[in-house]
């Protein structure tokens, strides 16, 4: 059996290797890869998805895209999350993981709790604090409970305030993620090396920005590379808040692709903005991978996208 | 959600407890009841306001229930509607956990565990779904199902689904399958087995944990997703869009959309704490190595 097994090893090999790889082959091709190709096929037409496939424009989606104010607005409110994640979220989630690791009672509850918000689906989420943030709800009387009742105002309808509104419920659901990911990342860190900078006289505070907070870089570069895919595909909890509104206030650039596409059926249009945000995602990905994680990857990251 | 993974996993110490002030440790359960109460008072608000009427709720928002009403809670557990959206999401999520599980482990054990040409750069093919997440590929790939007349069909979901799970499936079974010794091998080989035995009962078996929390991964995303429902079923669908599409239905009943609400966090929330050492080793480990 062996002996003529042995005998054609490589036809052999060659075999199960195809039966092997062309499942996820198919899959992954199939509907990762030919979806870009079809939307960059489809953005160089007006196309409302139903009548033939005729009326080529060339790059006239595109120019249109990047003029469209209501877009650009879009790209910036992606942008504000961004930054807003990136100085807000960040710190806050630092601070309270560097807080919270220390031995103490209850430390797996408590691990437990942080980390729900994170497995519930961003529908529930955004239905829910739809429901809290209602005119004369929960949120209103708690901010009149605490005497702050002059603060409180049209939560989702105010053109200046929706956006925040919005960020605050991202940070509610994701800020536990950073903090259990931050705390897995300082137990990973030996106490023996604050306790050596303290023998040389360093202070807490000068110990944790020191040797902690370097020690910690890994972990914060990944949650920023999360943090910011994030930003970029922010959909669900805008889409079931306020659809973008009002007035275009919480435009993000996803929801203003589903607008365009689904709503006005402009598919040729729509396919156009999918390729600006492939392209926008890739770049990103791309330039933060090679200058960024590439140092603590060892090469894993960098070398499998090129 | 995206993830990645590092090469290394960071060994743990015994002692990386930062130092004990009591000071410190008294802000630090401070720091920690403030979390707990930020986190909690959002769901059970919305689990007591299930058990109160609209009627009391628009007369008092924040109040108690007076009296108690299990009306909300009893009509939404026994109509036909909710338990079809659970079923729903559920068949999605085992067939997109099979499919991503299944070709991935295939793929990872042909990537970890043979020498042939091209390899590396078909991993590397394979690792760019990590760069963008569906949502951004959303309308094409609607436009692609169209074509292929998967709309209104749950395999138009799941299929997606998985492909964009392989990603994450691969490059987290990959290294895993790869540290398993060679010895092993060539002992079943020595034993009579070929390669594709060899895989089938003694690697898929010992790759059990990595297998778990992919198995994981892909279940909680797919069981969460909300866009390419949308797009692909007219009708609600999916457990999430069944929730959005409830309170748009019913906004004028508070109580209900409440109960409605909180009746589909709680698969979510038993599976969480069943498994809950699974979950957050797996999505934390997941883009930590």
């Amino acid at each position: 059996m062996r002996g003529r097994a042995n005998a054609r090893p490589r036809m052999r090999q060659r075999f199960e290797l195809v039966m092997l790889l062309t499942p996820a082959f198919l899959l992954f091709a199939g509907f990762v890869l030919v979806p870009i190709v079809v939307a960059v096929y489809y953005s160089f037409y007006k196309w409302n998805g139903f009548g033939p496939l005729n009326d080529v424009v060339g790059f006239a989606n595109y120019r249109r895209a990047l003029s469209d104010t209501v877009f650009q607005h879009a790209i910036l409110h992606n942008v504000i999350i961004a930054v807003l994640s990136l100085v807000i979220q960040l710190p806050l989630s630092i601070s309270l993981a560097l807080l919270l690791n220390r031995r103490l009672r209850g430390r797996g509850f408590l691990r437990l709790v942080v980390f729900a918000p994170y497995v519930l689906s961003e529908a529930v989420t955004a239905v829910m604090w739809l429901m809290l943030l209602q005119p004369d709800g929960f949120v209103d009387h708690l901010f009149e409970a605490v005497g702050l009742g002059s603060l409180v105002t049209t939560w989702l309808a105010s053109t200046h305030v929706v956006l925040y509104t919005l960020f605050v419920v991202i940070t509610w659901k994701y800020i536990g993620f950073g903090i259990v990911l931050l705390l897995a990342g300082l137990q990973g860190i030996p106490g023996e090396l604050r306790e050596a900078a303290a023998l040389d006289g360093a202070t807490p505070w000068q110990a944790t920005r020191q040797v902690t907070l370097p020690l910690l870089g890994p972990t914060i570069r990944i949650w920023i590379f999360l943090s910011m895919i994030g930003s970029l595909q922010l959909f669900d909890i805008v889409w079931i808040m306020t659809k973008g509104g009002p007035a275009g206030a919480s435009t993000t650039m996803t929801t203003y692709l589903i607008d365009k596409g689904f709503q006005s059926y402009e598919f040729g249009y729509g396919s156009a903005i999918a390729v600006i945000l492939f392209v926008i995602c890739f770049a990103f990905a791309l330039l933060y991978q090679r200058f960024a994680l590439r140092r603590d990857t060892a090469g894993a990251l960098t070398r499998m996208v090129g | 959600m995206t993830s990645l993974t590092l090469a290394t996993r960071p060994p743990r110490h015994p002692h990386s407890h930062g130092p004990q002030s009591p000071a410190g440790t008294a802000l630090a359960y401070l720091a920690g009841i403030v979390i707990v109460v930020v986190t909690v008072v959002p769901l059970l608000f919305v689990l007591i306001g299930g058990f109160r009427t609209t009627a009391q709720i628009n007369e008092s928002p924040t109040g108690w229930p007076h009296p108690w009403i299990w009306e909300n809670y009893r009509i939404i557990l026994t109509s036909a509607s909710f338990w079809r959206f659970l079923l729903h999401s559920a068949l999605i999520a085992v067939v997109a956990t099979f499919l991503a599980v299944g070709c991935g482990a295939m793929a990872a054990f042909a990537l970890s565990r043979y020498a042939f040409k091209g390899r590396d750069a078909l991993y590397g093919f394979f690792t760019i779904g990590l760069l963008f997440p569906l949502t951004v590929a959303s309308l094409p790939l609607y436009l692609w199902l169209r074509k292929l007349g998967l709309l209104e069909n749950m395999f138009g979901v799941a299929i997606p689904e998985a492909a964009f799970s392989l990603s994450i499936t691969i490059v987290i079974l990959r290294p895993f399958m790869r540290a398993i010794p060679a010895e092993l091998e060539d002992a079943a080989v020595v034993d009579g087995t070929t390669k594709l035995g060899f895989f089938w009962r003694v690697l898929l078996p010992l790759s059990g944990p990595a297998l778990t929390t992919v198995a994981i991964l892909a279940f909680v995303t797919s069981w969460n997703f909300y866009i390419l429902p949308l797009l692909v079923f007219n009708d609600p669908y999916t457990l999430p869009q069944g929730v959005a599409a409830f309170q748009t239905q019913y906004s004028q009943d508070t109580a209900r959309v409440f109960a409605f609400t909180f009746l589909s966090i709680v698969p979510t929330l038993l599976f969480f704490v069943v498994a809950e050492r699974r979950i957050i080793g797996g999505l934390t480990g997941a883009v930590k190595g």
